[in-house]
């Protein structure tokens, strides 16, 4: 039991709200004591993981650029863009974001999405601009779901795409352990059978997306008829 | 060779341009939090590789101080919407080109940079193609949009000050949830958790082993952030010695879907920081759960069609 002070640590301060840096920095220090280490072995483990971690977070390097063009316009003109499709809804966007996002994501090109590069410059903006067209001022709550959606469609479409790819991390994680186990499987029976799941998250996902589109059509045109 | 390490100093020189950025920014009122904050982390990426760990926890520890006892401020920014819209009049569409620069040189190195050798060596690193990838395409956008906009010099550190300094602490987030995993791991998180789940979860039938792996695949994910972390210990501690050989399941299908379960607990969970925390600082959501909180009907409805699967298939042998 001692090993689980750790997942008690984080449950408490994700509950709390206390800075997740500090809650998740406790959470490894009492970890590392729990299972025999003394302070400055755990301070050192810690470092080391941190360390080893680095990688996660290269992904800002594209902030750059990305901050340059949003400078430049660049959210502006996506809802430029989204504004010369008249018949583009909120639903309509995300649904075909999310469609190219899963079936590219099939294929192996899971860098083409992101949230830094695409969702935050291109698809929340779009998104959003389609209300716009359609219904006319947007307010700030609805704007914050429209754009909690875009990053959900990110996500869900990347999760149950890229396990079709037969070359992606999980695919090999799952091979490597089955044989260490003395279990031989091919990863192209794997991907297979990641297929059943796509459709299953595509259908649910897609239905939802278009659930969105009938409550924003109906609190916004309910908004307009309060308020002239 | 180009390896990982040059991508971390790459990132390590963006993060101290942001570090001194906030230094000389008077209108932000804890600017010395912000400058030791990404200061620090800075450090880590440009020294990292040769610091004695003892010496990384420490600045790390005092990083998350920094970030949460004070914590960190933004200046003032003059990056008006109006400005936008008058710079976008400007630009047109040519504003896509850099941006779409990115995705599709990453894609274009994955597939091709592994492939390039010089006096008979890669020219990068095989096994991180993909990462290298990203930041020689970023690389470039950057240089493309340079030379199209024409700003000033700085401009660019400006840039990134401003979106790292929004995102604030959230930017670290993920890789502390990471080096917290691996301390889990060290510690024999997983093995508590699964013998916890054999003593108590219902297992006795076919049935109901393949549903409680399925459902503690998604919670484990949720306790550790990543479904690779699940993995292993959900498929030794139920699926292999019960699904598998006690009611002679099939492996196959069984981790597939399995892996696709943990994905679910991804969806709902904060620990999974860079999917869930970071778009909502990205995205200037003022409820940190917004986007799990939409994410958790598709995940439950997934979850639940990931059992209905499991039960029809991974015993039809």
């Amino acid at each position: 039991m001692l090993p689980l002070i750790g997942v008690i640590v984080v449950v408490i301060g994700f509950v709390l709200r206390i800075n997740p840096l500090l809650v998740v920095t406790v959470a490894g220090l009492a970890t590392g004591i729990a299972s025999g280490l003394d302070f400055l072995e755990v301070v050192a483990a810690f470092g080391k993981a941190f360390i080893t971690s680095r990688y996660v977070g290269i992904v800002w390097l594209v902030l750059p650029v990305i901050g340059l063009l949003e400078h430049a316009g660049l959210r502006e003109r996506a809802r430029t863009v989204i504004s010369g499709f008249r018949a583009a809804t909120t639903s309509k966007v995300l649904l075909a974001y999310f469609a190219v996002r899963q079936v590219t994501s099939a294929l192996g090109l899971t860098s083409l999405g992101g949230h830094a590069q695409m969702v935050r410059p291109l698809i929340a903006p779009m998104a959003e601009a389609a209300s716009e067209n359609r219904y006319g001022d947007v307010p700030i709550a609805i704007r914050y779901r429209i754009r909690a959606h875009s990053a959900a469609a990110d996500n869900i479409a990347l999760f149950f795409g890229e396990d079709i790819f037969i070359a992606i991390g999980s695919i090999l994680l799952i091979r490597g352990f089955l044989d260490q186990n003395g279990i031989h499987v091919e990863p192209a029976q794997l991907a297979l059978w990641a297929i059943p799941t796509a459709i299953c998250a595509f259908a649910i996902h897609c239905t939802r997306l278009l659930l969105l589109e009938r409550s924003l059509r109906a609190e916004l045109k309910a908004d307009e008829s309060v308020n002239p | 060779m180009i390896t990982l390490e040059h991508v971390y100093w790459l990132t390590g020189l963006m993060a101290a341009g942001v570090s001194i950025v906030n230094f000389r920014d008077k209108s932000n009122p804890r600017r010395l939090n912000n400058t030791a904050f990404w200061g620090i982390y800075a450090t880590t990426f440009l020294a990292g590789s040769h610091l004695p760990d003892l010496a990384s926890g420490f600045l790390v520890i005092g990083m998350v101080l920094v970030a949460s006892v004070r914590g960190l401020g933004q200046g003032k920014q003059k990056t008006a919407r109006e400005d936008e819209a008058a710079n976008a009049r400007r630009w047109g569409n040519k504003l896509f080109l850099p941006a779409l620069t990115i995705p599709v040189l990453t894609v274009l190195g994955t597939f091709w940079l592994k492939r390039i050798e010089l006096d008979g060596a890669p020219i990068v690193d095989v096994k991180q193609v993909t990462v290298i990838s990203l930041a020689l395409a970023t690389i470039v956008a950057l240089a493309f949009g340079m030379l199209l906009l024409r700003p000033p010099l700085l401009a660019p550190i400006r840039e990134a000050r401003r979106l790292l300094d929004a995102i604030g602490w959230a930017a670290v987030l993920p890789q502390m949830l990471a080096a917290l995993g691996a301390l889990f791991a060290v510690a024999g998180v997983g093995t508590a958790v699964s013998g916890i789940a054999t003593r108590w979860l219902p297992l006795g039938t076919p049935a109901a082993a393949v549903t409680t792996y399925a459902i503690g695949m998604a919670v484990f994910t949720m306790i550790m952030g990543n479904a690779f972390a699940a993995f292993p210990v959900m498929t030794a501690g139920i699926g292999l010695p019960l699904v598998v050989e006690r009611f002679g399941g099939d492996p196959t299908i069984m981790s597939a879907i399995g892996m696709l379960s943990g994905f679910c607990g991804t969806l709902m969970t904060p620990m999974a920081a860079n999917f869930n925390i970071v778009p909502t600082a990205l995205l200037e959501l003022p409820d940190e759960n917004a986007v799990i909180k939409v994410q958790i009907p598709t995940a439950l409805l997934l979850l639940g069609a990931n059992i209905l699967l499991m039960n029809f298939f991974v015993f039809r042998g």
